[in-house]
């Protein structure tokens, strides 16, 4: 398991980094954390023959909680997510989540822009930030704009950003309410069986908003408007829940694999939400 | 005069000796990384080979262009089987009597078969290098079912056919199908037919142990390194057996054997994986001796999960009548034995389906029947025993799950079952339906004390409950009780019946002891994380008197160790354990005289006190080991030659037969598939103990293993013959996260031949855990009907038994 031979630049500011996306086209590719990329590169399924290393650019690392809402640099880490106390206070998902990502060694280097840039429907974050209605902020020779994540992916490894572009920032909305990451893996260091995130509010004993995104469940991480509106204005009982639950069967799109044929993973991912959803209305 | 006011207790634990719970001494080394493995080898020029590989299951290869590679820069070289074949080592033999290719010739068989040996200077040029090596493959029907393989019209081994279309015998008699490799029987079928047919009840059920893989963390390698100048070949490796792989080296190569010399440096983990001789070690002595420099090969993990050594893939079904009361009375078992497109197993010679035929367990079953097809298929060649001794995995799996059958059968609880039919202490030695004399036990003790600990019928009860609850509704949650019984048959062996490739399967020790009262021993065994450098010394301190800690013990090197089998089966301390204490007494007996002549006593008039030897009845008058060795050296004793050194080539009378009985209780999400493992007891009976601290060391990893592959581990291929697990994300590899917290136990049941009445623990924990693991899964599910689900219980396996048993509805 070893790569073909590329070339490798670690530029200090953005715009050497893109002045090498535009010169090499196809043939360039960003790495942040690497833990990713280079096992794809390694099995030689990914051929990088520039491989531009984005870690010697700074400002990227930084994460800033606003009163409205929050922004995550493209190279913070997994672990930077889960040690940041100002941010397990607003939005405590993004703990959950991170720690259920890999194993402690991957989470050091893994970032969460290589992380939703990617584009593997296996990753968690995507669903994570659809669920939260997060933006991604893109540079490219063009400038800057920003794309919203339920509208970034379009197929697995296929995204809404161009191949000349960098993704530079998260911005999340201050979340609200209860929240749950739940996840099936097979072990520590797997990729989902399904897996749900879950934000939720009430008012009085009633639903007033849902959002919930499903993760390994189709080529792209699934956000399921449906089940979340299935949720609104009920007081979360049975019936809501299995309302919420067949909405979401209607919105995923899972395949045979190692975990398990479909008619196993459609049960489960059932079974995750509704655990999902029973545990963040627990908490709103 | 420090000695005079040591107590004997004192002098006693000053030798850490038997029974002490001595600190590995391999550990200082391991933990700070360095261990020094073959890939740490770094010679001057080394080259660096790889393969090219198959990417079918089953093809011809049309042709093999190497020009491109060729034109790689640091590419030296690729050989194909074109250039093997003036040498005659295009194809190598197996240590199962079979033949197998070392590169393509003419075809594949399976996905990842070794095709062209790409040599460079580095590994990173010979990884370009493969990529441009153009092999044309022409597609062939692709068996991977071994049933499907008996019917079909598809020859795979051609070369096994003679040209008007016969078949001569193979290595283990007449064949039966071109893709057939072997029949072997054991016991006696028509009085086991008529058993069955006036039973009370018989109980059928079919399994499939699935095909799985070792793993070790370290993968299999070797480096070669020809002097041309002096003519020696000197070849290190990860070699489980490396005089036998010396001698296998010098039989195909033509090389003399005392011109190579074979060097097993530390190894990380073997379990079976590196007993085999394997394609990239002959590629490598090739190479060298092509250019004239050591070259070095070392797998990567998805060459080592695709390609080397795998272990299992039995297909048995078994028919178990008893009376109504319970008491056995037949055992009749068939298995269909998917080899792969070689047959590599690692047997002994005359065993080519291993040791199944202790597949009567540690029950007294007066009349049994065992027969083994053995098959061909478009899978990696292998058949290695993953942590036991040869296929006793497979033996007690089926025994222990035949026994739940029959339980249910008879509407009767499992445990009482296996009481009423264990072989009685007083029944010892036992010889089984099968064959196999056992030497000893005691399995009522260990059964009662066992389930005493964890409150058997408490268990049993709140299991009930929890049945109540769930119908009500109260719960998704079943609760599994998983028992296991097991007798392992290890310390192979005998020479009169073990042997490998024409090699008795005896073991030896060397021992020098230097002139200051520290020593040196050799053995024909190598560690790969067994801690043979503690333990062995510690056998020794015993045996000799001198302390654990000034005993060096060393493995591994054809140069200097005498010849023995290697470690694999658990024949470590068993067969080698007991050349040392044996070549220790030889030690002691030259002691005895040269103590008696410095005390100016008769030899008989003094006699072995724990470091050193006194004169009967004069405790104050003694000399200690140390004394005596330095004597050895500086006094001409008449009658004695100079020096204190013994050897001892150990054949033992007997293989030994631990056993042990596991209790494991399991919680089991019915909507979700995943069981969580609430508590594992684990009692071992080895006989005696030598470190109680690494015996329990060595169950909590074959424990680990044994739930890796109950609950997950296997090596899959789809219809085409492609491996679907060949790496760590699909492989399940346990980590902490996963393994529970073990509760071990012991009895102590001697072997009565063994010298120092050892019997082997290594690979027990496996053997008994893994039908213990998949008993608690099975038996969750027995109160809704289940009787018998396959291995491995994974994740969306165990959803499927909760579903069809209706419990999503
Ligand atoms: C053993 C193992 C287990 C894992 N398990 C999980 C898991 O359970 N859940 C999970 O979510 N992930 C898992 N991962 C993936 C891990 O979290 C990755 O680190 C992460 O997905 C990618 O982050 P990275 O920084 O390593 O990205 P890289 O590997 O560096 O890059 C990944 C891709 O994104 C692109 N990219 C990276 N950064 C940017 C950017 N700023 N702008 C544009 N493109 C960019 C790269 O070009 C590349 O195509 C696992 C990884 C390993 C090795």
């Amino acid at each position: 398991m070893i790569p073909a031979a590329f070339e490798y630049y670690r530029p200090s500011d953005m715009a050497g980094v893109i002045a090498l996306l535009e010169e090499h086209g196809d043939d360039a590719r960003v790495m942040a954390g690497g833990h990713s990329l280079i096992p794809m590169m390694k099995l030689r399924m990914a051929d990088v023959p520039h491989l531009i290393d984005l870690q010697g650019l700074s400002g990227l690392s930084d994460i800033t909680v606003d009163t409205d809402s929050i922004r995550i640099g493209a190279l913070v880490t997994q672990t930077d997510i889960i040690r940041h106390e100002g941010l397990a206070a607003v939005a405590p998902i993004l703990r959950e989540t991170a720690l259920q990502i890999a194993d402690p060694q991957v989470r050091n280097m893994g970032t969460v822009g290589g992380n939703v840039a990617n584009g593997d429907p296996g990753n968690d974050m995507p669903g994570l930030m659809q669920c939260l209605n997060a933006s991604f902020t893109l540079v490219g020779p063009d400038g800057e704009r920003d794309v919203a994540a339920r509208a970034f992916y379009e197929a697995a490894y296929m995204t809404a950003r161009e191949d000349d572009e960098v993704l530079t920032t998260v911005s999340i909305p201050l979340p609200e309410g209860g929240y749950a990451y739940e996840k099936q893996k097979r072990k520590i260091g797997d990729y989902a069986t399904a897996a749900a995130a879950v934000q939720i509010t009430k008012t009085g004993e009633i639903c007033a908003a849902a959002s919930i995104a499903m993760t390994n469940l189709s080529d792209t991480p699934v956000f399921s408007e449906a089940a979340s509106m299935a949720l609104v204005g009920t007081s979360i009982d049975g019936t809501a829940l299995s309302a919420a639950v067949s909405a979401m069967l209607g919105d995923i799109d899972p395949t045979e694999d190692n975990r398990g044929p479909v008619a196993f993973k459609n049960h489960v991912a059932g079974v995750i939400l509704r655990r999902a959803i029973e545990r963040a209305w627990s908490r709103a | 005069m420090k000695d005079e006011i040591e107590s004997r207790d004192d002098r006693v634990a000053n030798l850490k000796g038997m029974g002490c719970s001595r600190k590995r001494v391999e550990d200082a080394r391991f933990t700070q990384g360095k261990g020094n493995y073959v890939d740490d080898l770094k010679l001057d020029g080394m080259l660096f080979g790889d393969f090219v590989r198959s990417p079918y299951a089953h093809a011809r290869v049309v042709s093999i262009n190497t020009e491109e590679a060729l034109k790689v820069p640091g590419v030296l070289a690729v050989l194909t089987a074109a250039d093997l074949e003036p040498l005659g080592l295009h194809w190598m033999p197996t240590l199962a009597g079979d033949k197998q290719m070392v590169l393509a010739d003419g075809k594949v068989l399976f996905q990842g078969q070794e095709v062209a040996f790409v040599v460079a200077e580095d590994r990173y040029a010979a990884a370009d290098g493969i990529e441009l090596v153009e092999v044309e493959y022409d597609e062939l029907p692709v068996i991977v079912d071994p049933f499907e393989s008996l019917k079909s019209d598809v020859v795979l081994r051609e070369d096994l056919v003679a040209e008007d279309g016969g078949l001569p015998d193979g290595a283990h008699g007449p064949r039966k199908h071109h893709n057939h490799i072997f029949t072997w029987e054991a016991g006696d079928k028509e009085p086991t037919e008529q058993v069955l047919a006036e039973a009370d009840v018989v109980a059928t059920e079919t399994m499939y142990y699935h095909r799985t893989h070792p793993c070790p963390l370290e993968t299999c390698g070797c480096v070669a390194s020809m002097d041309k100048v002096n003519g020696k070949l000197t070849l290190w490796g990860t070699f489980q057996a490396p005089h036998a792989i010396r001698t296998v080296v010098s039989l195909i190569s033509g090389i003399e054997e005392h011109n190579i010399r074979v060097i097993s440096p530390d190894i990380g983990g073997g379990f079976g994986n590196k007993v085999g001789a394997y394609p990239g070690y002959v590629c490598s002595v090739v190479a060298s001796i092509v250019t004239g420099k050591p070259v070095k090969w070392i797998e990567d993990r998805m060459d080592n999960l695709m390609t080397t050594a795998f272990a299992r893939d039995y297909h048995m079904t078994g028919r178990i009548s008893a009376t109504k009361e319970g008491k056995i009375t037949g055992l009749h078992c068939h298995v269909t034995a998917d080899h792969g497109g070689f047959d590599a197993c690692a047997d002994p010679t005359k065993f080519p389906a291993g040791f199944m035929n202790i597949c009567t367990g540690s029950y007294d079953i007066p009349t049994a029947y065992l027969e083994v097809d053995g098959v061909y298929t478009n899978k990696a060649p292998g058949g290695v025993s993953y942590r036991c001794s040869f296929r006793v995995t497979e033996a007690v799996y089926f025994i222990e799950r035949m026994i739940e059958v029959l339980a249910i059968e008879l509407n009767m609880d499992a445990a009482e079952l296996r009481r009423i039919n264990f072989i009685k202490k007083e029944q010892f030695p036992y010889t089984a339906a099968l064959g196999w004399e056992y030497d000893s036990g005691d399995y009522h003790t260990a059964w009662d004390k066992a389930l005493k600990t964890v409150d058997y019928d408490g268990l049993r009860a709140e299991q009930a409950q929890r049945v109540e609850d769930f119908k009500a509704g109260k719960t998704r949650k079943l609760m599994g009780i998983g028992l296991s019984f097991f007798t392992e048959i290890v310390g192979a062996g005998p020479v009169k019946n073990c042997d490998i490739l024409g090699l008795g399967m005896f073991d030896s020790c060397e021992i020098r002891i230097h002139p200051t009262g520290s020593a040196i021993a050799r053995l024909g065994t190598i560690s790969q994380g067994q801690g043979h450098a503690t333990t062995f010394a510690q056998i020794l301190a015993s045996e000799i008197g001198l302390p654990a800690d000034s005993i060096t013990i060393e493995e591994g090197d054809t140069d200097t160790a005498p010849y023995g089998l290697g470690t694999y089966g658990s024949r470590s301390t068993p067969v080698a354990g007991a050349a040392t204490a044996m070549a220790g007494r030889k030690i002691r007996a030259k002691a005895q005289m040269i103590a008696a002549y410095l005390l100016e006593v008769h030899d008989n008039d003094v006699e072995f006190d724990v470091d050193r030897f006194v004169v009967k009845g004069a405790p104050e008058r003694f000399k200690t080991m140390k004394d005596i060795a330095f004597a050895a050296y500086n006094q001409a004793i008449p009658g004695i030659e100079p020096g204190l050194e013994a050897v001892s080539y150990y054949d033992p009378p007997n293989m030994t037969y631990p056993f042990g009985a596991y209790v494991c209780v399991m919680d089991i999400d019915v909507d979700t598939g995943v069981p969580e493992i609430r508590r594992f007891y684990a009692l071992d009976d080895c006989g005696t103990r030598i470190n109680p601290m690494i015996i329990e060391g060595q169950v909590h990893g074959g424990l680990t293993e044994a739930l890796a592959v109950a609950l997950g581990q296997e090596i899959a291929y789809d219809d085409m013959g492609n491996v679907k697990t060949g790496t760590l994300m699909d492989f399940f590899l346990p980590t902490a996260w996963e393994v529970p917290n073990y509760e071990t136990d012991f009895t102590v049941t001697p072997s009565p031949h063994h010298p120092i009445g050892a019997k082997g623990v290594g690979e027990s924990p496996h053997v008994g855990g893994v039908p213990c693991f998949s008993n608690a899964v099975q038996d969750a599910f027995r109160p809704f009907g289940n009787r018998h689900t396959n291995m491995p219980h994974d994740h969306w396996r165990i959803w499927q038994t909760a579903n069809k048993l209706g419990l999503h509805d």
